[in-house]
Formats: C-alpha cells, structure tokens, sequence
C-alpha cells in the first residue's frame, strides 16, 4: 500500500491533540498566596548619596570577606558599572543626573511577588517566605543554573569555580535578622536612611506620598509596584528607570505566567497525556486490524 | 520483496576512522577530567550573564531532537504498523536509546551538582518547564532501554556462555533472558505508545524552557508557541536522522543502502517540514518579527541560516520524487535537516539568549567544545559496537549464516 492520506491524517490527529493541549490557556500564573503583611524595602535614589555601606553590612551579615569599612569612601568604583555577583549581593552604581548630584543606585534581588526563579526551579529550590523574602534552599539545589536563565532581572550568581556543592548566591533579604525582628543589614546601616523596610503596602502609600508631596523631584513611577507582577523592593527616582541601570521592557505580567499557563495546558489533570495515549493506542489496534485483513486478502501464506 | 532479517555485522571494530574516534574522545575526557576536578568554570566559558552554553544547547536540547527518530519511527511502524519501515525501526530505536544516554550524561556534566541529578524525582515542582522535562527524559530512557531488550534477549537466548566460574550462572541468566522475552513480546505494546507519548511531552516542553526568559531572548525566537515548534521541528527531523545515519552506516561498514525504504521515508518528511515552516513564518508574521531581517545581525543571519539552508532547502529538494530515489541527493536533503534543527536550538539556547548586563557574547570554550566533540565521538563508537554485536541492522536473508532465533532454542545448550 502506497503512503498515504490517510496516514498523514493519522499524523495530523495525533499533532492536533498536542497542539490543542499546549495551545489551552488555562489559569495563568500562580495562585496568590502572598501575605497581606509581607515586608518591602523602599529605596529613594535621590537621597542615596554612594557611601556604600550598605555593601560592607552586607558582606558582614553573610559571612562574606571584605575589606574594612573605611575602604568603601573610596568613590573610585562608583564610576564603573557593577552587578550584583560572588563577592557581593548588593552593590551601588551612579548615574549621571540633570542635577549637580548624580544618581546613585542601590541593586539587589528584588524580591518579585511571583518570582520566576520560584517557578522555574526544577526542584523547588527556591520559595517565597510569607514575609516577602525570595530565598534559596541548598539542600534541594542540583546546580542546574535555570534560575539564572529565568530571573529577569539576572540577579541569581553561580560558584562557576567548585567541583562539589557550588552555590547560588543573591540577596536573601537578610531572612536571618528580619526573623528576630531584625532590619535587613543594609537598610539598618544606611546613614541617610535612603531605605525604608516596612509592610510593603504601607510602602507603596509612603512612596505616593513623596511623589505628591515633592513632584519636582521624583518622575512619577514606583518602580516594582506593578513590574513582572510587583516586588517587595520598590524604588523612586528622579530619572526615567530606564536610564539608572534598570532592565527594559519587563512588562506588569508575572515573569513566569505564560511559561506556566503553557504547563498547566499540556498538564491539564494529566488528561492531554492520557488522551494521547489513548488515541494512540486506537490508531494502533486500528491499524493491526487492518493490516491483518489486507493480508488475509492479500493470500498470502 | 526481498526477506530482511536484522543480525548482528560481521565487522571488523577497529579501522582509521575509529581510531581518530577513539583520538577524539580520549581528548574530550581529559577535559572532562579538569571539569570535575575544578568545577565547571575551569573548562568554560560560561558566566553570571549566560548560564547555560553549549552543553545545554547541543548535549541537551540537539540531542533530545536528533533522538526523534525513536519515536517518530516507533509510531510509523509500530503504531500505524507501516511493515515497509520495520528494518529501520531497530537502528533508530537504538540511536535513540544511546542518544538519551548521552543527554543524561550531557546534563550531569553541566550540573554543578550533578551527584544529585536524581533530586527531582522526590523533590517536585509542578510549574517548572525543566522539571516536566528531566521526569520525561529520565522515564523516557526508562522505556528506550525496555523497547530494546528484545534485541539482547534475540542475541543471547540459548547462547549464554559465561566465563570460568560464571558457567554455574548460564542456566539462570538464560531463564532470566527466556522470561523477559515472553513478558516483553506481551506487554511491548504498552511501552511503545507510551514511548511517543512521552517524547512528544518532553520534545515540546524543551520550548517552553526559554519561554521564561522572557524578553531575554530575542524577538525572532522568543515566542509562546515555542513549544510547538520544538515538537513540529523534532517530529521533522526524526526521519532525516534515521536516513543519514542509514546511509552512513550503510557506506561505513560497506552495505547496500536500503534506499527503497529511505526514499519513502524521504517523502514523508516533505509535508512534516512544510508543516513547521508554516507554522515559523505564520508566528513570524504575527508577531511581526521580520522588522529583525532588515538588520544585519549575528541574530538575523543565523535565523537565515537555520530556515533556508535548514528547511527551505531540504524542502525543496524532498518535493522532488526523483531526488528522494537518488542517494546523494537524499542524504544532502536529510542532512540538511538534521543541521538545520541543530542550528535551531543552538540558536534558541545561545544565539537568541541576550541578557539585560551582557558584557560580551557567549562563545563556547575549547574546554566546553571537546567535550561535546568527545561525547558525540564515544556515542559513534557505542553505536558501531552494538551493531556487530547485536541484531540491528536488518541484512537481506542468507547473507551471512545466522541461525534463526527460535532454530537455537530447541538445541541442548
């Protein structure tokens, strides 16, 4: 028997039940089980002036090395555009500003309220604490390095140089402090208080609060509020974010809601899979019958 | 029509070629060497801004789709009982099952925990796109290795001959061998289904892995039906992998290529591709992507690379009845495809990856290069060893005097 329509067709229904499990929008992104209390810092960019202390605290409260505090009045750094890595989970970056004073930019893990690493991690790592913290467990990591791929603001870092138990270091908003009531290192250091912490949606009212009260001052964005879903770090600043080392085209959209919406469609009760299967095996019983009768017909001996 | 019978080759092992293998994977596992001993930046080029590099991108995401033919073979012959295609299901489920092998090792060697790849199957996370893939991968090798049992059961029942002190285990080993093989012939239908089911769930959810990249990736690939594209490019490729590996084999240990079978295998590729390049330029015209094609990019020029010479050519080329008769023209056609595939991923892993604080673009190191090269040389070596020692390679009857499987049964061993 020559090939064939009908096996193209076969082909086709069996595509056709793949597509229609991906293609099915279920419910998108995770389900919200965020705490009204959930904890934020604010940082106002334009009252950071880059004494970096907040870096040495940092190092301090994780154990890190670092050189003495005093080391830090060197502005020398400041100038170079540095990223959150190994050595330290925070730094400060300066940008130049229409003001006689530049900007200064405090980075670290933002803390998303639907984090895309949470999503991504193959073992679950990665979960966010009722309290607002996005922390990492290293009891389930296996290295696998898609956190890094996920994170859209490509903070998660990797120990490239450890055969055994290398880690992923970021930010981890300072989970052993604030759960003795506690001020995360940075925030607790700051001499210019340029960081609040607080309820995270007390934060967002403070934040309004200067907008309206000093417009000259601030462009009137909180960013975080509403970016890749919210984060519980939330910033103003006197110049358009993108311009002060901040990611582009993120969107408001959850980091992880079409990867996961994708998921639950092909996952859908497991049903796809089991409609697949089943398909499959009625094409198979189908075709062995066939076969049989053609070469019954056939004569064969 | 000629009666085909799959036999073990009555080949020689070493010859020129195999040794400048041999060469190569030797030079891979010394590399190998220094990334478990000074981690993986030792041998690396990869950084904070790319996390993933070249072993993710060929070991992994190549491999799994080059290893199409498994189940896309497996569904032609078995499931739509194609019997014209059943000589080539053997070598492709063989290509398969040693293709995952080196996916799995692929992806030990990339994780920098790799002592606990096995985490995953007690430690899940539901919303992640690699979770579903590692847990179809690991079941999928599962099965592979199940649906090839029979062939070691066809080439050992009655002939087990242990050495020395092993003598006393002939008898059990081959009750062992003889119980396997009357479960297996019974239950294989369960397996074989479940095989494509679960290749067409972890084919497609290697797309969604870089869905979560977001706007991290370049427009001319990041798309939400990425997903179906992987699985539409490994279902077009799984045929051209089976043809080229076909016709290798067949000039490498000095066959007549089957090329009445390949030739219609060859055919059926032509509507499987156009369906994929349909479904490449419609998503392209959607989301108005083509604006990228003005620039001349490292980007643009890639995607170029990838569609025409990875599927508008071979395309071309498999429209027509008399090229899929012709050899040349076949294996041009299939490799083509298999290239073009390849290109695919590495471009959905590395070319298309662009982080917010690049400094520079990823290249891969010598390090992260010989290692692929290595792995890909000792899977080429795995494959020419089991087929002169197993029952692979379907050979017309009578070419070479093999007793027939149940011949050997009856006989006192």
């Amino acid at each position: 028997m020559k090939l064939s329509r009908r096996s193209l067709l076969q082909f086709g229904a069996l595509l056709g039940v793949t597509i229609a499990g991906g293609g099915r929008s279920a419910r998108g992104g995770p389900k919200n089980i965020l705490s009204d209390d959930r904890m934020g810092v604010l940082v106002d960019t334009t009252v950071c002036v880059g004494y970096r202390n907040c870096e040495w605290a940092c190092k301090k409260a994780h154990d890190m090395s670092t050189l003495p505090i005093e080391t830090y009045e060197n502005r020398d750094v400041l100038g170079q555009f540095r990223r959150p890595n190994l050595e330290s989970l925070t730094v400060v970056n300066e940008f130049p500003s229409d003001k006689p004073i530049p900007i200064d930019v405090k980075v670290q893990c933002m803390h998303c309220d639907h984090p895309a690493c949470v999503s991504a991690c193959i073992v679950g790592a990665f979960s966010k604490t009722e309290k607002g913290a996005v922390i990492w467990d290293s009891d389930k990591c296996i290295g696998c390095r898609y956190c890094m791929v996920a994170c859209p603001f490509q903070i998660p870092a990797f120990e490239y140089n450890k055969p055994i138990q290398p880690r992923i270091l970021k930010c981890d908003f300072c989970v052993h402090r604030t759960a003795n009531e506690e001020k995360p290192a940075c925030v607790e250091i700051c001499p210019v208080e340029a960081l609040t912490y607080g309820r995270r949606h007390d934060l967002v009212k403070v934040a309004r609060e200067r907008i309206r009260k000093h417009p000259a001052r601030y462009v009137d964005h909180i960013y975080g509020e509403h970016e890749v879903g919210g984060t519980s770090w939330l910033y103003l600043a006197g110049k358009d974010f993108k311009k002060i080392g901040f990611p582009r085209n993120l969107g408001n959209n959850p980091a992880p809601g079409v990867s996961e919406s994708i998921q639950h469609g092909i996952f859908a009760y497991f049903m796809p899979p089991a409609l697949l299967y089943a398909l499959l095996g009625s094409i198979m019983w189908m075709r062995r019958k066939i076969n049989h009768e053609e070469s019954a017909s056939d004569g064969k001996p | 029509m000629e009666n085909h019978k799959a036999q073990p080759l009555n080949r020689k092992y070493f010859t020129p070629g195999v040794w400048v293998l041999v060469a190569l994977a030797v030079n891979g596992l010394i590399f190998l060497g220094f990334r478990f001993y000074g981690g993986i930046g030792s041998v690396t080029n990869l950084n904070q801004q790319y996390p993933w590099g070249l072993w993710i991108a060929v070991d992994v995401a190549a491999g799994v789709a080059l290893a199409a033919g498994g189940f896309t073979t497996a569904a032609l012959g078995h499931i739509m009982h194609r019997e014209h295609y059943h000589d080539i299901i053997r070598p492709a489920l063989l290509t398969a099952m040693l293709g995952y092998t080196f996916v799995a090792i692929g992806v030990c060697i990339d994780l920098g925990r790799y002592y606990f790849v096995w985490h995953p199957l007690f430690m899940w996370n539901g919303t992640s796109a690699l979770f579903e893939v590692g847990m179809c991968v690991m079941i999928y090798m599962t099965v592979l290795y199940i649906e090839f049992l029979p062939i070691v059961t066809e080439r050992f029942v009655g002939r087990v001959h242990l050495p020395g002190l092993f003598k006393v285990l002939n008898r059990p080993v081959d009750s062992l061998l003889r119980f396997l093989d009357r479960g297996l012939h019974k239950t294989m239908f369960v397996f074989i289904i479940a095989g494509v089911v679960l290749s067409t769930l972890h084919q497609s959810s290697l797309g969604t892995l870089m869905v979560i990249a977001g706007p991290k990736m370049h427009p001319l690939w990041q798309t939400p039906i990425l997903p179906l594209l992987f699985l539409l490019s490994a279902v077009s490729v799984g045929f051209p992998m089976v043809i080229v590996e076909s016709l290798a084999a067949s000039r490498s240990f000095g066959l007549k290529p089957e090329m009445e079978v390949l030739g219609r295998l060859g055919r059926l590729v032509a509507p499987l591709l156009g369906i994929y390049l349909a479904f490449k330029l419609g998503d392209m015209f959607i989301r108005e992507t083509f604006v990228y094609l003005n620039e001349f990019t490292i980007e643009s020029v890639m995607w170029m690379l990838e569609v025409v010479l990875g599927v508008v050519v071979p395309l071309r080329i498999l429209l027509s009845r008399k090229a899929t008769r012709h050899r040349g023209w076949l294996f041009t056609a299939a490799f083509l495809v298999v290239v073009g595939v390849a290109l695919n991923r590495i471009n959905n892993f590395i070319v298309a990856y662009t982080p917010p604080y690049a400094q520079a673009r990823y290249s891969p190191s010598i390090g992260e290069i010989s290692i692929t090269v290595g792995l890909i040389a000792i899977l080429i070596l795995l494959y020419r060893f089991v087929v002169i020692n197993f029952p692979v390679i379907s050979l017309p009857d009578g070419s070479r005097i093999s007793p027939a499987k149940y011949a050997i049964r009856g006989a006192p061993s």
